[in-house]
This record gives structure tokens, C-alpha cells and sequence, in this order.
């Protein structure tokens, strides 16, 4: 006896998966990012130099770092989403579907780990 | 004004890409930051070339466009503007005002300040 509902056995078109889910965390990280990457680029602009001696200077503030996690952690996530959107329209085979799929998971995990870790490794060496 | 809301729907396809590529480019500068000055210093050096500043410009030109886009879609979620005739009118400011901010930035850079 199977689970699935008789509707999906006659579509045949598989697992439902998490769409509403997708379709609100995009909207939440679209709002945020709005002022986070706003903040981002007129911060940089106001850097008179991007020379080390700045950039680390700047980082290290307490509430740069947290804004440059927020960041990286949105816009990690929103970019996973996106490129999932992408994928979904233009790759059918289902095999490189789901390569591709899981390729963007890790590729955008390993961005948001690797930023986090190097906005934290920077800040708590710049003296408060 | 018509006929472009399939034009601002690719392109805001297309400047996500873009951005998300920059991503890679973010997170390539910030390690560089957290591996100390000497490694920042080379770094710097391959980020300060020519070629990379067209990459820049291309950066801030797929933002400025996606920002205003997603503030488009954004509206849209609140079931503002959804019609073909405002859809249409809302695609042609999309391009406008994304036109005017690369121009603020540019005006900004070559005036107010030297690029860095």
C-alpha cells in the first residue's frame, strides 16, 4: 500500500518538497538584504583607502562584524535560493537536477562558512 | 513602455547570477583580510588591475539593477501593482531608476572621491 496520495500517484510528478517555505524565506532575505547590502556598499565607499590598515580597522568595529555576518549569512542563503530557481528551470534530467542542486548547497555553505569565519578570525584581532 | 516586463524579469534573473558570482569574489576578499597583511598585500595587487575593475563595474551595475528589481517583486508580494498596464509602467521604472543609481555611484566616484 503506498502513502502516496492517489492525486500525486496519477501526476506522477514526485515529492511535493518545501515550496511555500522556499517562496517566504526568499521574500525575508530580500528584505533584509536591502539594507545590509545598502549599508554594505556605502560603507566601503566611505573608506578612504581599501589598504589593509583600513579594511581591518573597519571590520574589527563591533557592529561592522556583525553586519558583514548578517550579510554573508543573507546573502548566502538568498543566492542558494536564486540559483535553485535557476536550476530548476533549465536542468530536467533529473540526475544533473539533483547534481547540480546539491553542488550549489555545498558551494554556497562553504561561502557563508568561510566568510563567517574570516569576518570573526579578522575582528577578534582588531584590539576593542 | 511595453513589452518590457519580460526583459526586467530576465535581467533580474541575470544580475542574480551575476551577484551571486560576486559572492565568490566577497568571501575570496574578506579570507584575504583574515590571512594578515602580507597575503592581503598580494591579493590587493592581482584585485587592483584593470581587468578586475571592469568586473567591479559590472558588480555594481548587475546591484544597482537587482536591488531596484527586487523592491519591484517586493511590492509586488504585497499585491501592489500586480496588473499588466502597471506591471509595464513599473518595468520601465525599474530601468530608470536603476539607470539614475549607477549614475549616482559613478558621479560619486569620479567626483566625490577617487576610486580607492
Amino acid at each position: 500500500m503506498s502513502l502516496r496520495s492517489p492525486l500525486s500517484q496519477a501526476l506522477g510528478l514526485g515529492a511535493a518538497h518545501a515550496g511555500p517555505h522556499h517562496w517566504w524565506m526568499q521574500r525575508l532575505t530580500s528584505l533584509a538584504l536591502v539594507p545590509l547590502t545598502v549599508w554594505f556598499v556605502a560603507s566601503l565607499l566611505a573608506l578612504p583607502r581599501l589598504d589593509y590598515g583600513h579594511v581591518r580597522a573597519w571590520m574589527g568595529q563591533s557592529w561592522t562584524t556583525v553586519g558583514l555576518i548578517l550579510l554573508v549569512g543573507v546573502a548566502t542563503w538568498h543566492s542558494r535560493l536564486g540559483v535553485q530557481v535557476v536550476v530548476e528551470d533549465y536542468v530536467h534530467e533529473s540526475g544533473q537536477k539533483t547534481l547540480a542542486l546539491v553542488l550549489s548547497s555545498f558551494v554556497h555553505a562553504l561561502l557563508a562558512l568561510a566568510g563567517v569565519f574570516a569576518i570573526l578570525k579578522v575582528s577578534f584581532g582588531v584590539s576593542a | 513602455m511595453t513589452r518590457y516586463t519580460l526583459l526586467t524579469s530576465i535581467l533580474n534573473r541575470g544580475t542574480g547570477l551575476l551577484l551571486s558570482l560576486g559572492l565568490l569574489l566577497l568571501v575570496f576578499w574578506l579570507m584575504a583580510v583574515a590571512q594578515g597583511p602580507a597575503s592581503y598585500a598580494q591579493v590587493a595587487a592581482f584585485l587592483a588591475q584593470p581587468a578586475m575593475k571592469l568586473i567591479y563595474l559590472g558588480l555594481i551595475v548587475a546591484f544597482c539593477y537587482h536591488l531596484i528589481a527586487g523592491i519591484r517583486h517586493l511590492i509586488w508580494d504585497t499585491g501592489h501593482g500586480l496588473s499588466r498596464a502597471q506591471s509595464e509602467r513599473s518595468a520601465g521604472l525599474v530601468i530608470g531608476a536603476s539607470l539614475l543609481l549607477m549614475g549616482l555611484l559613478t558621479w560619486f566616484f569620479l567626483f566625490v572621491r577617487g576610486a580607492p
